[in-house]
């Protein structure tokens, strides 16, 4: 999947550092930790923007290019910062067959935002998720923890108005 | 602390009532003491619907009404039916609660738990029969299936060790290690022979033979549980609701082969599942049943989860090694084959979850007992995710060659709102779709690879009259570009060519000679491509192709989407003598397209909506307004 680098500015914190510089105290010595590294990494950031990348590489010894080469290769590392509510859609199958690919319409209109981006005031991001395995529920979507299932279009509007 | 058989034994037969208790048809009350049991699925699907919730609600209301000494509530793996969920059930008559919501809950404590009166509107409706309740093994959903991997899922609490061990949990661990020979172990499952459930089915038996074979050293057994394939979920239902199976298997698989280590690889996107992974290793270890001198011998044996970050190609084994060493996961060519060097370069044994969950019933229960199921060359049952345009979307067990129609029609419950199946897809985006003519097909590994599609790890998904199959291998076809790890070019440029030739053909641009390039190269990509992802990709096209090529035809002849999907193949019309003229429509549509015609049907009071069809940009919007009258039709 490719991926692009955000445009958005790195605000790291002091404390966010410090948790990431134990994470990769932890993990060290451990055979293959870079993914448990990285994984970590982006539960204190929300992402895993290049400066992070960056003190990762340092602390651990290795090129930049080996990060950002693992980073970029998985879906679940984002490399951009996500909504106060990141709004994802299953399209895996079970939820396709059942017209989430309606719903991903329709929220690009409602939100005005096309998938994968974030609109202007940060409030909202959205993005296309694989499988969640609700299938059960399908065509489902998330909001941040909070699934919604059995949709239609016209339940949208509602659904994004509760976190406006 | 478990130190040798005769400490498992007595914990066997301390909660071995309990568990017969929650099986349909035991008359054993587990301690005199405890008159119901309720069940609360904790699985994903019915967690996403609050039955965590409803557990906690459940258990203040029991307490509420000073029963929680006669009830206990276990909150279990996934009971299959996750159509109906969250699902409630209570033993030990088998009630089976659906769609079970946080009000209803007080009212079954009171009036079922309490009085002892099932509360039937809240019940699954085919499981009442008159005055008559039927328990949920009697439902068609249940009767046909035949459950072995899935059997402690919706029976056993996954957080509990002892209730495991209720179910004879780690005798086959034990029997391995006091009473056979690694040998002994190989041969049990050579016999029985089970093929890997997560894929290209490869015997089982004989993978660990290989890997016996090997120099003694540092050896490895690994677990497959990254379920990338999109409507499967059976891996993770048996992680969360009978996580020690696993161990258990693993151990065994351990001591067959000579390895002292093993890595679990779960999708980082099954939260619940590697929460109770985790928690079952750990309390294994306290009890001594992972770690050094085993059940009082010389054995030992460890293992440890690795998360997955989201990337399909890890379900293929060499690509999985790659990325549990922390790199890109990336495939790399075999041979060498991972049973001779696989991860960090020592001999591997790589299976999937659900192969693991039939090891240890093999080895208590005996390979001819394994064998009895099946078909001649697909031995035991194979779990399927039922899903798409089906009625009992779900988890199912059934053993190898039963129908296709039994499975989607009796098990399934056919497809809703009448309409008529047109095919299935199994194997997910590596597999294909068997066509209705097809029907009939007995399901197992052979018969669907000469379907020309696959058994895959079991994503089965139904198809109905308004799925264009063109749109459908596009889609696929959209995942596997998506996921090429682009090492190799056969499937990182073909799979990208072939995408664009369907593109052109669902948007009404292809020309009949598209048929003839999309074969050719299809079968370039199936025969060059580096690993399993590449060397199947095509498979959604190719199957296509062979039973809906009409459906191609008319994409490209007629410029017509049979289904009515490819949007820029059909338009939205009104018939002007069934228009009402209520304006309904109208005030739907988001782009002004739908106006009042000057023309009054007989009998009508008010002038026929139309559709301007350079407006109109096909959303749908306007479909569900005019359900009384029907008079909105795609042509």
């Amino acid at each position: 999947m490719k991926k692009k680098m955000t445009t958005v500015s790195f605000n790291g914190t002091k404390e966010q550092e410090i948790a990431l510089d134990k994470v990769i105290a932890e993990h060290k010595d451990q055979k293959g930790a870079l993914m448990a590294i990285l994984q970590k990494a982006q539960g204190i950031y929300g992402y895993l923007p290049i400066e992070v990348q960056q003190h990762i590489a340092l602390a651990m010894d290795i090129p930049l290019s080996e990060v950002y080469g693992v980073a970029s290769f998985y879906s679940q590392f984002i490399l951009n910062p996500k909504g106060n509510h990141a709004v994802s859609v299953c399209l895996g199958t079970a939820c396709y067959v059942k017209g989430a690919g309606l719903l991903m319409d329709k929220l690009e209109s409602v939100l005005g935002i096309k998938n994968g981006e974030i609109t202007a005031d940060r409030k909202f991001s959205l993005d296309a998720t694989r499988c969640i395995g609700a299938c059960g529920l399908a065509p489902v979507l998330t909001v941040n923890e909070e699934v919604y299932g059995r949709l239609t279009p016209d339940m949208i509007a509602g659904i994004i108005a509760k976190y406006n | 602390m478990i130190n040798n058989i005769a400490d498992l034994i007595k914990i066997r037969d301390a909660y071995a009532g309990k568990i017969a208790f929650r099986q349909h048809g035991a008359e054993k009350v587990s301690d005199g003491k405890i008159e119901k049991h309720v069940l609360i699925c904790g699985g994903t699907g019915c967690t996403s619907s609050k039955s965590v919730q409803i557990k906690e609600k459940m258990e203040a209301a029991i307490k509420a009404a000073g029963i929680e000494e006669k009830v206990q509530v276990v909150l279990t793996g996934c009971f299959g039916l996750c159509a109906l969920g969250p699902i409630v059930i209570v033993y030990p008559e088998g009630t089976f609660y659906s769609r079970i919501t946080l009000d209803s809950v007080d009212e079954i404590v009171n009036e079922h738990l309490v009085n002892g009166n099932p509360v039937k509107k809240y019940l699954y409706s085919e499981t009442v029969k008159g005055d008559q309740i039927l328990s949920l093994n009697e439902t068609t959903f249940y009767k046909k299936q035949k459950r072995v991997a899935l059997r402690n899922c919706g029976v056993i609490d996954p957080h509990c060790i002892n209730e495991y061990i209720g179910t004879n949990g780690y005798l086959a661990l034990a029997k391995v290690v006091t009473e056979m020979t690694p040998e002994d172990v190989i041969k049990e499952i050579l016999d029985s022979g089970i093929r890997g459930r997560g894929g290209g089915g490869f015997p089982t038996g004989r993978k660990w033979q290989f890997a016996a074979a090997q120099p003694k050293g540092q050896k490895y057994v690994v677990c497959n549980g990254d379920e990338g394939d999109p409507g499967a979920f059976m891996d993770r239902s048996i992680l969360e609701g009978d996580p020690h199976a696993l161990i258990e298997a693993m151990a065994i698989a351990g001591y067959a082969i000579g390895a002292n280590e093993g890595y679990v690889y779960v999708r980082a996107e099954y939260p619940i599942a590697v929460n109770r992974l985790q928690n079952a290793i750990d309390d294994a270890r306290r009890e001594g049943l992972l770690g050094k001198n085993i059940l009082g011998t010389d054995f030992e044996f460890d293992m440890q989860i690795r998360l997955g970050a989201g990337a399909f190609v890890c379900g293929e084994e060499t690509a999985l090694l790659t990325s549990i060493e922390g790199n890109r996961g990336e495939p790399r060519p075999r041979p060498p084959f991972p049973a001779v060097k696989g991860l960090w370069g020592k001999p591997t044994i790589i299976n999937n979850v659900e192969t693991y969950a039939n090891i240890p019933q093999i080895i208590l229960k005996g390979a001819s007992w394994f064998s009895s199921m099946g078909t001649e060359r697909s031995k035991g049952t194979k779990v399927f995710a039922l899903g798409g345009k089906i009625t009992n979307t779900g988890l199912v067990e059934i053993p190898m060659g039963t129908t296709l129609r039994e499975v989607v029609e009796e098990i399934g419950g056919g497809i809703p709102n009448g309409k008529k199946f047109k095919a299935a897809q199994t194997g997910g985006p590596s597999g294909g779709c068997i066509p209705a003519s097809k029907y009939d097909v007995e399901i197992d590994y052979d018969n669907l690879i000469a379907q020309g599609s696959m058994m895959g790890s079991g994503g089965l998904i139904v198809m109905d009259e308004d799925t264009c199959m063109v749109d459908l291998a596009k889609f696929f076809l959209e995942f596997t570009v998506d996921e090429s790890c682009g090492k190799c070019a056969p499937c990182r440029i073909g799979t990208v060519r072939l995408l664009e030739i369907l593109n052109k053909i669902t948007e009404g641009n292809g020309e009949m000679e598209d048929l003839d390039k999309l074969e050719e190269l299809a079968n370039y990509i199936k025969s060059a491509s580096l690993c399993g992802l590449g060397q199947t990709a095509p498979n959604p096209v190719l199957s296509t192709l062979a039973n809906f090529r009409d459906e191609y035809i008319a994409h490209i002849v007629d410029k017509k989407c049979p289904a009515g999907v490819c949007k820029k193949l059909f338009t939205y019309k009104i018939d002007l003598d069934k228009c009402m003229g209520c304006g309904l429509c109208a005030k739907q549509c988001p782009a002004d397209a739908i106006s009042r015609t000057d023309y009054v049907a007989e009998g009508h009071k008010l002038a026929s909506m139309q559709i301007d069809s350079t407006k109109c940009v096909k959303c749908g919007a306007c479909l569900p307004s005019c359900k009384k009258f029907q008079a909105i039709y795609k042509g």
